[in-house]
């Protein structure tokens, strides 16, 4: 069996995240870049899958212009087999990256696809699902618990009530949680290794798909600024000023 | 270095660099443009290449010129040429300009993000087939049987803050090769293992730093100027502390603004970081900061002892490069150049020899020794104030250190003066209004992170001296000295049969360490020990 995981080159979860001040965007200049934290949980279920001898190989996919391959060559370092890095410069919604995903899904048939249950840049959580119906297979998201038997796959998720669990015919497509695993770090001898693995470039126009945005952002603000507080005496004061500011 | 039950793995090389600053990636590419077959690789503790470099800068090109000849044609990505210098002197409430010194005039001379420059540079070296990794701290010294350094052993990842392996466990691993350079920059921890276990500094002066705080700003509209550099001496430090302040117009609206204050001041209640934000307090400062918001800030110690605290700059097997050797010109306020040159003159000495023995020679005999040596007189000048030092500054730049004298470095963990010999000190300090409220806030600009489970990497050698000798002697000046909050002492109170006791602990925050070193340099008792956290950890600097 193929498992196909999809990454996401983000703004690391440790930046400040600064809006351009002609609100076009986020400022990306001299920002560090890293995966997807979701989508390395993803990677790690993955080769602990294949490191378990119930899949043969890993591949790690990415959509982007060629900065993600710093991506796609940790995920190899990681431990993937090969990478694919679907190329384009165009802006990207969940709808055309699951397109883009389909042609590969139909490409290389893997048994299962493995991704983030969001990106932390667009928090949209779609990619996955979206993906599932075009494949006309099923999905499970949220998963804080993954396991394989023959052609089913039994998940953990973690929903508003607590657990919920579920089985899965495979081929399916399974988001990942925060829970499910705490990812490998890289041992240096598997850099160099990655760098003579297989990543192929294949651009998205050649797979047919453009870029459609339905959606339309017409400009990003960052929330407004907290007022700074008071110091008051006492409850008295406290409650005074409350009442003066229409609270109580 | 801990003992380990299994065998690491190891890997070869002809050199090993440790850190991936602007000597040991010039170093490499040098390296590599002379003996293309050499098989190099340089380590660095920082997730990414620049995230640990914090410097002003002002870059003197001339050795990127040696170095990448066609650099102008793709210059790094904040490069911009210095229009007009000017320096000041400050009271509490007034300016006086100055005339500049002829080290400080900066004609032809570009404004960079030294962090920036160096993630530029990273990539050129991967082109000539260096490999860099990283993300890798160099944890230890591999030592080998006869005493020499035959290279580096890597940190340990996923061990808790007991020492215990975490479910993420991952030995580190060796990497040897015949020739080690350590280019960790200022008081490296290897390197400072280094220079005691080889007696390198046994004919030297103690090395002299100093620390600098650095804030890159985006101001309103209008206020920034680019290429105007400015520098000011005075206010807010007393006339007993050297030190001065830097801002630096860059594009884009960015400004950088930073203090440096020599860390051999004697007042244990001083506190660097307040001293810059006084700085930034200053009616002729604080309108350009008003309206704009902070992009990054951070701290790091520079290295400031000159020609006369240059240790040995080889061992067998192993050389010091740029600031880990101590090759800043502190009179220019600029080492990039002299990090450039000592790692490209390494380069050429090892792809000549294959060997560290005779190094020492070479630098001394070289110009980016010349240069030290010029204005060897300048900085201990000052030990005696800021009126003395100033007279001395003249005389040694107009003779051009030719004066048969040299002025003595003193250790800066000695230059403390006990609390009950302290004069009282009257600090005029504002009330103050721009960011960052305080240490805290600001360490967040520094967007520093260390996992929380891992081993303390500030070592404490005798934690009672903290509790007993410190407290009454000094009054913890670790809690001020640090600019990132890393020392808190924390009172715990016990109540017990017959009334309550009150226990004071010093608590380390070694999460919101931002790798600057001062706290192992400044200690009066000298029982800090910086080593290095868990590789990737720190800080992140974004065009610092």
């Amino acid at each position: 069996m193929k498992i196909l995981v999809g990454i996401k080159r983000v703004v690391d979860y440790n930046v400040r995240i600064r809006v351009r001040s002609d609100g076009s965007g986020i400022d990306t200049d001299g920002v560090k870049m890293s995966i997807n934290p979701f989508d390395e949980i993803a990677l790690e279920e993955a080769l602990r899958i294949r490191e378990a001898g119930l899949a043969e190989e890993v591949i790690v996919v990415s959509l982007g212009g060629n900065e993600c391959q710093q991506q796609l060559r940790t995920g190899l370092a990681m431990g993937a087999d090969r990478a694919i890095q679907i190329d384009t410069d165009a802006d990207l919604q969940p709808l055309t990256i699951a397109r883009a995903f389909f042609k590969i899904v139909e490409k290389e048939q893997p048994g299962l696809v493995l991704m983030g249950k969001q990106a932390i840049d667009g928090d949209n959580s779609q990619t996955g699902q979206m993906l599932a119906a075009l494949w006309d297979r099923p999905q499970a998201t949220f998963a804080s618990g993954l396991s394989l038997s023959g052609n089913t796959a039994t998940v953990v998720r973690e929903v508003d009530a607590g657990l919920e669990t579920i089985e899965v015919d495979l081929p399916a497509v399974v988001s990942v949680d925060l829970r499910l695993n705490e990812p490998r770090f890289v041992k240096l001898p598997d850099i160099m290794k990655a760098k003579r693995k297989p990543l192929d470039v294949i651009s998205m126009d050649d797979l047919g798909v453009t870029a459609e945005n339905d959606l339309k952002v017409s400009h990003y603000a960052p929330p407004p600024k907290r007022e700074k507080g008071i110091m008051v005496e006492d409850a008295a004061q406290l409650v005074a000023e409350l009442r003066n500011r229409g609270l109580v | 270095m801990s003992e380990t039950a299994t065998e690491r793995e190891i890997m070869e090389y002809d050199v090993i660099i440790v850190g991936a600053g602007p000597a040991g990636l010039a170093c490499a590419i040098r390296l590599k443009q002379l003996k293309p077959d050499l098989m190099v690789a340089v380590i660095e503790k920082s997730a990414e290449i620049g995230a640990h470099i914090l410097s002003g800068a002002v870059i003197e090109p001339a050795a990127l010129d040696e170095l990448l000849p066609a650099w102008r044609e793709s210059p790094p990505p904040i490069c911009i040429p210095v229009e007009r210098d000017e320096i000041a002197l400050l009271t509490a409430t007034s300016k006086r300009k100055l005339p500049t010194p002829p080290q400080q005039k900066n004609h032809g001379n570009f404004i960079v993000s030294l962090g920036a420059l160096c993630a530029w540079m990273a990539p050129q070296a991967e082109a000539l087939g260096v490999d860099i990794f990283p993300g890798y701290a160099a944890a230890g010294v591999h030592y080998l049987q006869n005493g020499a350094v035959g290279g580096v052993i890597i940190g340990d990842m996923g061990v808790d803050r007991q020492g215990n392996p975490k479910d993420t466990y991952m030995q580190g691993i060796e990497i040897h090769a015949p020739l080690t350079v350590m280019a960790e920059g200022c008081r490296g921890h290897l390197s400072k293992q280094l220079i005691t276990k080889f007696k390198l500094d046994a004919d030297s002066d103690p090395q002299a730093y100093g620390i600098g705080i650095k804030e890159l700003w985006q101001v309103a509209p209008g206020k920034c100027k680019p290429g105007l550099v400015q520098h000011s001496i005075g206010w807010p430090l007393d006339t007993k502390t050297y030190g001065g302040s830097f801002i630096y117009h860059m594009d884009k609206d960015r400004v950088a603004v930073g203090f440096v204050c020599a860390l051999d001041y004697s007042d244990p209640e001083f506190s660097p970081f307040e001293a810059f934000q006084q700085f930034k307090h200053h009616p002729s400062v604080k309108p350009l900061f008003e309206g704009g918001e902070i992009l990054s800030g951070g701290a790091r110690t520079i290295i400031e002892g000159g020609a006369q605290s240059l240790p040995k700059v080889e061992m067998p097997g192993a050389l010091l490069i740029g600031d880990a050797a101590g090759l800043l010109n502190l009179p220019k306020i600029k080492g990039t150049h002299q990090a450039i040159r000592s790692g490209m003159l390494a380069a050429s000495h090892i792809a000549e020899g294959s060997t560290a023995e005779g190094f020492d020679e070479t630098l001394r005999a070289s110009p980016i020794m010349k240069e030290l040596h010029k204005v060897r007189n300048i900085r201990p000048g000052f030990n005696k104030g800021l009126w003395r030092g100033l007279i001395t500054a003249a005389i040694e730049t107009v003779t051009v250190g030719k004066l048969p004298r040299t002025l003595h470095n003193h250790a800066d963990y000695s230059s403390l003066t006990k609390l009950q010999d302290m004069e009282p000190v009257d600090r005029p300090w504002v009330k103050r209004s721009l960011a960052p409220r305080d240490r805290l806030a600001s360490v967040y600009f520094a967007a520093t992170d260390h996992d929380e489970d891992q081993l303390v990497h500030l070592q404490i050698l005798e934690p009672d001296v903290c509790i007993t000798r410190c407290g009454e002697e000094y009054g913890h000046p670790c809690t001020r000295f640090c600019p990132a909050n890393v020392y808190e002492m924390v009172t715990d109170q016990m109540t017990e049969e017959g009334g309550s006791t009150a226990n004071q602990h010093l608590q380390i925050n070694a999460a919101n360490c931002v790798h600057c070193k001062t706290c192992d340099i400044k200690d009066p008792y000298q029982i800090i020990n910086w080593v290095t956290p868990e590789g990737g950890s720190g800080p992140n600097y974004q065009n610092l």
